[in-house]
């Protein structure tokens, strides 16, 4: 086996096995750490090399036939890496988040085993080349965060799993029936080749295209499907964390991706006349989900409402179609990820060390708990947009490509969006670095007893990153530069 | 001596050797699971290159038996044998030589090897009336296991049992007296002469068969018979006795019938599997037992076989392969096999850990029993047709199939089947996660039996990720008929 | 002779199927199981007489139905005794013999 075929297997596998000695070592927690963080390590030294090798031009791309020409495809191509980096840096990060944050409490092993089974899922999903391999794994990563979701065995965590089942399968449903319509015409679709659209009236297309959009929207939150993303926060906060920067919202905003570039083609999109409308879905997902955040008091229900908000700028980038656009949408897939995991390990740290979950609980936390508070600041004032951190350069390039596009509305939902992003968590830092601190916070030697710097340092090395990403932006490499690197490909290949 | 012979003679020399060695029997198992196995492995391996065939002691047909296997019969022929392997060595958990004395340990054994022997002879067999041997065969020990549980459903069970197979004898008669053979490929040829009183042989044999097949609306006996048996009866029952009914089913109309189907018969035959769909979901949803839960899904899993009438033939053009609905049909019987039983013998091992059968008394179980637990959500994944899994395989050739030929409903049908199949399963499997503490259990009379349903689950899995070899095995001397389609097949 | 045997043929062909309603008859009429059994067995018999009288022609005697009646009936004979004993056992032992065998044995 070369390594051009090598190299997707490895990205596949590399979390599948402390999935599985997770599952085994259920009594022994640091050997089970140590496989954890080991593979972590390794995948990123992979997911190096190809980022090297990808850049110069190579692909790699390793394939199994389902039935005779329907083949189980996983190829590295340029977006695909995009999100692999993205995911690779994340897990090790997590892992090391959970590691900590989960020490002493029950079933970590099973924890491990399917958190890891995610990662799996977030992998193949980056990498897909097919639509039945994507389908494939965006199902395993819908199983696999279930187990998540539920993880506590509450009352209130079993009714955020069904309610995330329920949208997710639903959504599912729907994507299922969509590729089997398309593919009931066009034959097996690859997204190196595109869908051959061919034996379909333009309204089954547009009808196709609905149906699979909305199965991926149940996934990206894009109302009115958004609901079970909220619900979900009884989870614990690297699960959160997890399922909204890097593994569900993210795989179905990817999907959109991949729908409306690598399945339908931009040119298509544009005759059948579906950008429009989709883009219109996405502000006003942008718009609701930012309202819906500043009415929470809750920090991780405020967070989720975030997540509606931001993930639809994605989609927004994608379905506007222009190369900036493109650019913006497709590099807010990782300064999101990067903002927004940060946001969580710091509401979950806060949560666990000092019992903070409400805003109003905020008060006079950050001189108490200054390394978390910063990290979490420099995050939420990315989310706003405030430059030089990653979320300006995001919709900057978002703004410009609604202008190109010659849908300048765009301008004034980004306005108002980060307004209301401003709203919702200057508050936030307000009473945390001005206000005094409130009577029933923990005192620094209380709180330094708890104090591990493997909780808070995954929270500061994203928060830095999140920084990079902006302050480094034109540089090889970074985010933006890839993003750019992409878009070239699509408008001229 | 042929491959065949020894395949369909191996169990019944074991069921011989079983009585034989009296309460040593039980430990055949551990020699009869992988000689039978490597047999049909073996089988799987010649088919491939070529089908199969052969006739005892040189005897041709009529008087002599012939075998044959196409590649269908050579999948199902080692999945029924990994399926019956794992849930023996399972059995030896309840009628194993090391378990308390009872009647049941002896007479276990000779009716599970009976059973196999049955399953196997059907799937090799192409003479209705060798068939009829097979299946009263296999109905007898199902019977006789089923009486395990609960008599009156076994004898409920027998009642339908015995007159399907008289309705099915009838038919076969009736295409004797008609045509003058019994052997399916001499039907097909000489089927045209005498369409009519044809005709009226295969509503007989069709009417016998879904009875035993319990396909909806016939298919009252099936949930007390598989809910009440004891795990490793259910097991048997509901992943292979009623596929060998369907395979004789199928088998009729697309081999020794094919072009006769008129389009009545074949959407009478769609419409009743997409009620049997609705209807044993709806009922699975609805029930508060796991096991009767259990059963319901097989009555709404079986419906999705009879969509192969319709959809055979649908649209090929469009796609690389051929015969998807067929391949359809051979994955939906293969993982259906695999993560029934697998689904059985979890459920069995979590009734008898929580000491109770309903889904409320599963609380928590997934931190007592973890290895169980996972056995049942993996053939749980199948069975509600979600990838990677074979039961997905079979869902997306079956959609595939049916909105390339433009037939909306089925495909409509398909997906929503899926959806409450995930309804009922999930609701088992949030029991299992809910609460919590961790249940004290009873203790397994041994630790690896979890192992069984595991091993079912992730051959489930495995049939959906590794497909493209069984599928080339399931397509490989298919009938005309189940590439073209049953109406388009010239008689 | 030919004439005789096409003759023969058709008697039993329409006894057969006599037989086969009979047993239909009490099979839907009776609910008893030694009866429906009873019922099973007469069409049982009614459809191997068919089956033999299928086998007489102009042209002689076909084996090959009588080879087959030959199985058919020890087939129907083991169910028969097999049904028999079990409906026995359901009238004297009830529904299961529960604690008495394996109830506890294992899962």
């Amino acid at each position: 086996m070369s390594a051009a075929m090598l190299v997707p297997i490895l990205l596949v596998l590399a979390p599948l096995v402390p999935a599985l000695a997770s599952a085994l070592l259920s009594g022994r927690a640091r050997a089970r750490n140590a496989i954890n963080i080991a593979f972590a390590a390794f995948k990123l030294g992979v997911v190096a090399y190809a980022l090297a090798g990808v850049e110069a031009g190579a692909f790699y791309e390793w394939r199994i036939a389902f039935v005779p020409g329907l083949d189980m495809v996983l190829r590295l191509d340029a977006l695909a890496l995009l999100f692999v980096t993205l995911s690779a840096v994340l897990w090790m990060a997590t892992t090391l988040y959970a590691i900590a944050y989960l020490k002493g409490s029950a079933h970590q092993a099973r924890f491990f085993a399917f958190f890891n089974l995610c990662v799996v899922a977030a992998s193949g999903i980056a990498m897909s080349g097919s639509l039945i391999t994507f389908f494939v794994f965006y199902e395993i990563l819908t199983l696999a965060t279930w187990p998540l979701v539920v993880h506590t065995g509450s009352a209130k965590a079993m009714a955020a799993g069904r309610t995330y089942l329920a949208y997710t399968l639903a959504g599912s449903a729907a994507l299922l029936a969509g590729i089997v319509w398309l593919e009931s015409g066009s034959g097996p679709v690859e997204f190196a080749a595109g869908a051959d659209l061919s034996a379909f009236s333009p309204l089954a297309a547009s009808m196709i295209f609905v149906l699979l959009i909305g199965g991926l929207g149940a996934k990206t939150a894009l109302i009115p499907l958004h609901a079970w993303l909220p619900a979900a926060m009884a989870a614990p906060a690297p699960v959160s964390a997890l399922l909204h920067a890097v593994a569900v919202v993210k795989a179905g905003a990817f999907g959109v991706v991949r729908v409306i570039y690598d399945v339908y083609g931009i040119e298509t999109v544009a005759a059948l006349g579906l950008g429009l409308p989709l883009a219109a879905l996405a502000s006003a997902t942008i718009l609701y989900g930012s309202l819906q955040a500043l009415r929470q008091s809750d920090i991780k229900k405020r967070l989720a409402y975030s997540t509606v908000s931001q993930v639809s700028y994605i989609v927004l980038g994608a379905s506007l179609a222009g190369p900036f656009a493109v650019i913006g949408g497709l590099v807010h897939l990782v300064h999101q990820g990067l903002m927004k995991i940060t946001l969580f390990f710091g509401a979950g740290v806060l949560a666990e060390r000092a019992g903070v979950t409400d805003i109003r609980q905020l008060d006079g936390v950050g001189r108490r708990m200054p390394v978390t508070m910063a990290a979490f600041s420099i995050a939420a004032l990315g989310m706003i947009g405030v430059p030089p951190v990653a979320g300006f350069v995001s919709k900057w390039y978002l703004a410009i490509g609604g202008y190109q596009s010659g849908a300048s509305w765009v301008i004034a939902v980004l306005i108002v969006s980060s307004l209301l992003n401003a709203a919702y968590f200057l508050p936030l830092l307000y009473r945390a670095w001005l206000k005094p601190a409130a009577p029933g916070l923990p005192d620094r030697n209380a709180l330094a007893a708890s104090r591990t710097w493997l909780l808070i340092a995954p929270g500061a090395f994203t928060a830095a990153a999140a920084l990079g990403a902006g302050l480094f932006a034109g540089f090889e490499l970074s985010p933006l530069s890839w993003a750019a690197l992409i878009a070239e490909r699509i408008y001229l290949p | 001596m042929n491959l065949l012979f020894a395949l369909a003679g191996a169990p019944l020399a074991f069921l011989l050797a079983s009585l034989i060695a009296g309460r040593h029997g039980a430990r055949l198992i551990w020699i009869a699971a992988p000689v039978i196995t490597a047999l049909a492995f073996w089988l799987a391996l010649e088919t491939h290159a070529r089908p199969q065939g052969g006739a005892l002691g040189g005897w041709m047909p009529p008087l002599g038996i012939a075998l044959e296997a196409d590649g269908l019969g050579a999948v199902l022929l080692l999945t029924c044998a990994l399926t019956a392997s794992v849930t023996g060595l399972f059995a030896l958990g309840r009628y194993g030589g090391a378990r308390p004395e009872s009647a049941r340990r002896y007479t276990f054994w000779p009716l599970f090897y009976g059973l196999w022997a049955g399953m196997n002879a059907v799937l090799v067999s192409r003479d209705l009336f060798n068939l009829y041997v097979a299946i009263e065969l296999l109905s007898i020990c199902a019977v006789a296991l089923a009486a395990f549980g609960s008599r009156q459903a076994a004898v409920n069970y027998m009642m339908i049992a015995l007159a399907g197979s008289l309705a099915y004898l009838l038919g076969a008669v009736l295409i004797y007296a008609a045509l003058g053979t019994l052997d399916m490929s001499l039907i097909a040829q000489r089927a045209p002469e005498a369409r009519a009183s044809v005709l009226i042989a295969a509503a007989l044999i069709t009417g016998g068969l879904m009875a035993k097949t319990a396909l909806f609306p016939l298919h009252g006996w099936l949930p007390p018979a598989h809910g009440a048996a004891p795990t490793a009866v259910s097991a048997l029952l509901s992943a292979l006795v009623v596929k060998a009914s369907f395979v004789i089913l199928a088998r009729v109309w697309f081999e020794g019938l094919p072009g006769l189907a008129g389009a009545g018969v074949i959407t009478a035959f769609g419409v009743l599997g997409a009620a049997a769909i609705v209807y044993g979901s709806v009922l699975a949803i609805t029930q508060t037992g796991l096991k009767a839960l259990i059963a319901y899904s097989t009555v709404a899993q079986l419906g999705y076989l009879f969509l192969v009438f319709p959809l055979a033939g649908g649209g090929e053009s469009a796609t690389p392969w051929t015969a998807g609905a067929w391949g359809a049909m051979g994955f939906h019987l293969s993982a259906h096999m695999l993560a029934k039983a697998g689904l059985f013998l979890a459920a069995g091992l979590m009734i008898y850990g929580a000491g109770g059968g309903r889904i409320a008394d599963l609380t928590g179980l997934a931190r007592a029993m973890p290895v169980t637990s996972l056995a049942f959500g993996l053939c749980a994944v199948s069975l509600m047709g979600l990838p990677p899994s074979g039961g997905f395989m079979a869902k997306y050739l079956m959609l595939i199939a049916a909105l390339a030929s433009g037939q909306w409903h089925y495909a409509l049908v398909i997906l929503a089947g899926g959806l409450m199949a995930a309804a009922y399963l999930f609701k088992p499997l949030a029991r299992l996660f809910a609460g919590t503490g961790t249940p004290a259990i009873r203790a397994l009379p041994h630790r690896s039996m979890a192992l069984a349903p595991l091993v079912l689950g992730a051959a489930a899995i495995a049939l959906g990720l590794l497909s493209a070899e069984p599928y080339a095995l399931m397509v490989s001397g298919l009938p005309e008929a189940g590439e073209a389609g049953l109406e388009e097949a010239e008689p | 002779m030919t004439e005789l045997l096409a003759e023969r043929g058709h008697v039993f062909a329409l006894t057969g199927a006599a037989l086969i309603a009979l047993g239909f008859y009490g099979f839907m009429a009776q609910r008893a199981v030694i009866r429906r059994l009873i019922s099973f067995n007469v069409i049982g018999s009614g459809v191997f007489l068919l089956f033999g009288g299928t086998g007489y022609s102009a042209a002689g005697v076909d084996p090959v139905p009588q080879a087959l009646i030959i199985t058919g009936i020890v087939v129907a004979l083991a169910l028969t005794a097999f049904a028999a004993a079990l409906a026995v056992r359901l009238a004297q032992g009830g529904d299961r013999d529960d604690g008495t065998d394996d109830g506890e044995a294992g899962p």
